[in-house]
């Protein structure tokens, strides 16, 4: 017997911004909960499991925090799961959500992702001084430079391309009123101007620190049928993991990463994904990010990920628009900065993304990973429904 | 084997948590010695309130307040209280239903001995001399005879709610690096850089993790490696970290070993920051008593051809 | 999604007091080792991966990612992870072979508590705002849970020790626990009601377990243990709220699981305090005649984060070696029992 088609029928998110003073954490997910609930119509007896997820729990000092959000989320007597694989943890917990409804042991899933990151400091909760170990010695830009630097080298981009992404993400967050930065008097000479943190990275080409929850209702064919708006279908799912660090790793183009967009690919009968998809919605926390997946995601030849960047195709009104949302560089509550992209994919292929909507939006990519480049989840998203 | 490494890991951070419309005004009410609950749909009080009904997961908002007394629905006698506990003489822990609650509130429970503590006995909260909106407000609950103490008729509202608590937090370890690491480590107090062996796949790991990560077996065959490297790629780093007294601009590297078959990180000095280049070779420069090279500095060498290092990045 | 997936193996390490001469990949690695080696996959062969651990226990984020290392991950493989139990990674590996994805899992969990002092550690689980400020310990937890049962009339002291000493005594034949010999005393009280004897050891440890689809488990297990069912839920999270003397949502998930369908012959619980068996026997309706623990149980053995999985695994183990026909295996997490997953494992017929 096949798997059971899923869709998703209802998104929500949280204004995200740097610091939600005014909610608990367990207000800041109700909100993203009851927003996706509202878009799908549906109610809290509707839901049949929670599957939540987030980054590393120092980052809001409470360990394991679905027990205490239980109640808020409506899981009181049901199945509650939580995921954690770090970066790309938004993107794994969808996943994780889809295969209840995909294995029919549940009809309707709530799936969930948040950051409460001003309860703490991320770089604090990501460089506890492990004793012993050498110190970082260059903050988390300093992790991420160095690969930039690497592809470069590798690929002979001009080094422009990095504003020119982060001056497309910024402009395109303007439209998006769920997203952190609301840059309204960017232009590409500030973009250019900003210090350089970590040469080659500029501070303008780094992402925020956020405070945001992003939520997803998932369901089978019979929920579909009864969802108020168009579902988007999944048409493919993968994750793929590789270690940390080891000999042979290549960081500008991670093999997890490759392998993950080759199984979504099978899945979803993609034979060209330059040509078959529409859009993609991709994690880019350092704007350079931006051609490297192009490249990773077979997007473009090794080395040509650029050029997309370059001649605009990635724009919003481009030919391959590349994070409608705004993206990481925009938004980053870590935990829940994967399931916004798989999110966006979702509403751009429902049409329901308002002023960022596209035009030709069939098939669209959301796209995670974290880690040392390590973990990676994809999902791509399509209006119609699989062919079984 | 050498001995086991261990030292101590203080993990501790003061947590700023945001409260919310409920939580607030039942903190801020402690403050004020009022006590409040939450009204569900369906009549009952919650006490301490939470803000969604944790049978039918609705929102809930309305507040009550409920009396400073209570009865002990159930405890246990704990004598020997641990850091951050509210008494630090020997108290029980009880469960309290305030009179004018449905539900009960953890707390200490000040009794001479667990001989004069009961469940269902009556029980009053002892107030903290100075209050600041936390649970901690109630310094503990202790013993009292009577019948239900009169709320005030708050209303919930006050004047300056507090919209947010900081919570410290402590946790102490003890961390150990285990064998692979600890080997590495006492290796380069003599200022020598041991990595490990893979018997399946051959290659060297610097710094050994115990475990090949491609293969899935155990590392043991040691192998010195450097002291000289490849500068494999690097970033500049303009921005001064908070923990680090290093003055910027400075170049952080990817280092590859001679030996070593994937790079580890230093920072590189003796050289202008904007004379770094990939392919740079470089050896280590130690401080007295220095866990680790200070930094790297040009070796005098002619630079490394990319291909000899391009699969170290 | 009618299709049968069972245990196949399980391995465990021997728990201890202390591992501090391993770090957490060198401590997992050789039982990964050993529970492929008792189907003879390969690492490469195994079509999906999930593992369970908490980053608070080990002090550090992302503790996990270091533990991959004694996977061999390469090529890159099919892999998630919860921060949970590993009984509820078992779970998200089910549901995987229940889509077709993949035929085989490799499931594995480790918990190090000797770096820590893992009373106080649980203590941050608790609601942030009115709990955590207090830091109530989980033994403090349990002592109130255990007391409620003791005002209810559902037990007493002496029948807590006696679950106590009946744990360890099974424990003597069970070559992995920390803590065994039936006469060993009872102890003092650590939190009243609660003796050190009615307390779960702290120590470390790992366990796997390996679970395959239909055909394929028959080729790789003599006698597969099969999953009837699984399933878990969750409770509030206020211990006021709650009736502590209860589990209701481990009686839920038995029913789901299809526990009360048939009467099971064997039953491991994960009941770190011995009043929380009490309580779950009779959540789960669990006669004299259900053999409670044969392994000890987590009185025994409490590396936290693989001991519910541990559960799966030893009723597994069971039925593998034809000492079980129908077994029930329970797991819990969060204070007082707040949250408990229940899996029904049957053998074929004999």
């Amino acid at each position: 017997m096949s798997k059971e088609p899923v869709a998703v029928v209802g998104v929500g998110q949280t204004k995200h911004v740097a610091a939600r003073r005014d909610v608990s954490i367990a207000g800041l997910v109700r909100e993203a909960a009851r927003r996706a609930l509202e878009d799908a119509e549906a109610t809290w007896a509707d839901i049949d499991a929670v599957v939540i997820g987030k980054a590393p729990d120092f980052f809001e000092g409470v360990m394991m925090p679905e027990l205490y959000l239980a109640d808020a989320l409506g899981a009181v007597g049901k199945p509650m799961l939580r995921v954690h694989t770090a970066g790309s943890v938004g993107g794994s917990t969808a996943l994780v959500a889809a295969n209840l409804v995909a294995a029919r042991v549940h009809g309707t899933v709530l799936t969930l992702a948040f950051e409460k990151q001003s309860e703490s400091n991320a770089m604090w909760g990501l460089s506890l001084p492990i004793p012993f170990q050498q110190p970082l010695l260059a903050g988390a830009g300093g992790f991420f430079a160095p690969h930039v630097r690497a592809y470069m080298r590798r690929s002979g981009a001009p080094d422009t391309i990095g504003s020119l992404v982060a001056y497309k993400d910024r402009r395109n967050a303007l439209k998006n009123p769920y997203a952190h930065l609301h840059e309204h008097d960017i232009t590409l000479e500030k973009v250019q101007a900003a210090p350089m943190l970590w040469d080659p990275i500029r501070y303008s080409e780094t992402c925020p620190s956020s405070d945001g929850a992003c939520a997803m209702i998932l369901t089978d064919r019979a929920g579909a049928a009864r969802a108020p708006r168009p579902p988007a279908w999944m048409l493919g799912g993968a994750m793929r993991s590789e270690p940390t660090l080891f000999a042979g790793k290549d960081f500008v183009s991670p093999q997890a990463g490759k392998d993950c967009a080759a199984d979504v690919y099978r899945q979803a009968g993609i034979a060209d994904p330059r040509r078959d998809i529409d859009a993609v919605e991709m994690y880019v926390p350092f704007s350079w990010y931006e051609p490297m997946w192009l490249e990773n995601l077979g997007f473009a030849a090794e080395g040509e990920g650029w050029k997309l960047t370059e001649s605009g195709v990635t724009e919003l009104d481009g030919d391959l628009p590349v994070n409608m949302s705004g993206g990481v560089l925009s938004t980053n509550p870590i935990g829940a900065s994967g399931m916004i992209r798989f999110a966006e994919a979702a509403l751009q292929v429902r049409r329901q993304a308002g002023e960022h909507q596209l035009d030709r939006a069939r098939k669209v990519l959301g796209h995670a990973y974290g880690g040392g480049s390590q973990f990676f989840s994809m999902w791509l998203v399509g209006a119609e429904p699989p062919e079984s | 084997m050498p001995e086991v490494l261990r030292a101590p890991l203080v993990v501790e951070f003061p947590f700023t948590r945001s409260l919310g419309p409920v939580q607030s005004a039942f903190l801020t009410g402690l403050r004020e010695r009022v006590v409040l609950g939450v009204r569900t749909g369906d009549g009952r009080t919650l006490v301490p309130p939470v803000e969604y009904d944790p049978v039918t997961a609705e929102e809930i908002r309305d507040l009550v307040e409920v009396a400073p007394t209570g009865t002990v629905t159930t405890w246990a006698w704990n004598h020997e209280p641990r850091r951050g506990q509210p008494l630090d003489t020997p108290f029980a822990w009880a469960l309290v239903r305030l009179d004018g609650a449905d539900t009960a509130l953890l707390h200490a429970l000040d009794a001479p001995g667990p001989a004069a503590v009961r469940t269902g006995m009556r029980v009053r909260i002892r107030w903290a001399a100075e209050r600041t909106g936390a649970i901690t407000d109630i310094a503990c609950f202790e013993p009292y005879e009577g019948g239900a103490g009169q709320p005030t008729g708050h209303t919930g509202a006050f004047d300056e709610p507090l919209s947010g608590i900081v919570a410290p937090a402590r946790l102490d370890y003890t961390y150990s690096p285990g064998r692979a690491q600890s080997a590495y480590i006492h290796a380069l107090s003599e200022q020598r850089t041991v990595g490990e062996r893979c018997p399946s796949c051959r290659k060297v790991y610097v710094p050994p993790r115990g475990a090949c990560p491609t293969c899935g077996v155990a590392t043991a065959e040691q192998v010195e490696v450097g002291p000289r490297g490849t500068v494999t790629t690097f970033c500049i780093v303009n921005i001064k970290a908070k923990n680090l007294d290093i003055e910027v601009p400075y170049v952080y590297a990817h280092i590859a070993l001679d030996g070593a078959d994937l790079a580890l990180h230093a920072r590189i000095g003796g050289v202008p920051y904007d004379q770094v280049r990939m392919g740079l070779r470089v050896e280590p420069v130690w401080t007295e008593g220095a866990r680790y090279p200070d930094h790297y500095r040009p070796a005098g060498e002619p630079d490394a051809d990319y291909d000899t290092y391009k699969e170290l990045l | 999604m009618n299709r049968e997936i069972a245990v196949v193996a399980f391995a465990q390490t021997d728990h201890r007091r202390s591992t501090e001469e391993s770090s957490e990949v060198e401590m997992v690695m050789p039982v990964l080792h050993e529970v492929l080696a008792q189907t003879g996959l390969r690492a490469a062969d195994i079509g999906f991966t999930c593992s369970g651990s908490s980053d608070y226990l080990a002090g550090r984020a992302f503790s996990f990612t270091l533990a991959l290392d004694g996977v061999g991950a390469w090529p890159p493989i099919s892999e998630s992870h919860v921060e949970m139990d590993g009984a509820w990674a078992l779970y998200e590996a089910w549901t995987k072979l229940l889509t077709g994805d993949a035929d085989t899992a490799l499931v594995y969990s480790y918990g190090k508590c000797s770096p820590g002092s893992v009373r106080d550690v649980l203590t941050r689980q608790l609601d942030p705002y009115y709990v955590a400020p207090l830091w109530p310990d989980s033994i403090a937890l349990a002592a109130l849970q255990a007391q409620a049962l003791i005002d209810a009339g559902h037990t007493d002291e002496p029948a807590l020790a006696a679950v106590g000493a009946r744990s360890r005594a099974d424990a003597e034949a069970n070559p992995h626990a920390q803590v065994k010999g039936g006469s060993i005393p009872q102890g003092d009280y650590v939190v009243r009601p609660l003796r050190t004897g009615d307390c779960p050891p702290v120590g470390d440890g790992a366990a796997a377990v390996i679970l395959a689809a239909g055909e394929r488990a028959r080729e790789l297990c003599e006698r597969p243990a099969w999953i009837r069912g699984i399933d878990h839920r969750i409770e509030a999270h206020g211990l006021g709220v709650r009736d502590l003397t209860d589990s209701p949502s481990a009686r839920l998930a038995a029913d789901k699981a299809g526990a009360f369908e048939r009467p099971v012959d064997t039953a491991e619980l994960h009941a770190p305090f011995t009043a929380q068996e009490v309580i779950l026997r009779r959540a789960l309706g669990l006669g004299d005649d259900v053999r409670v623990n044969p392994s000890g149980g987590a009185l025994a053995a409490n590396p936290v984060m693989a001991a519910g999985l541990i559960r799966i695994g030893e009723a597994a183990a069971r039925i593998h070696r034809g000492a079980s026909d129908r077994a029930l295996a329970h797991a819990t997490s969060g204070p007082c029992l707040q949250q408990n997953l229940v899996a029904v494992l049957e053998g074929d017929p004999r």
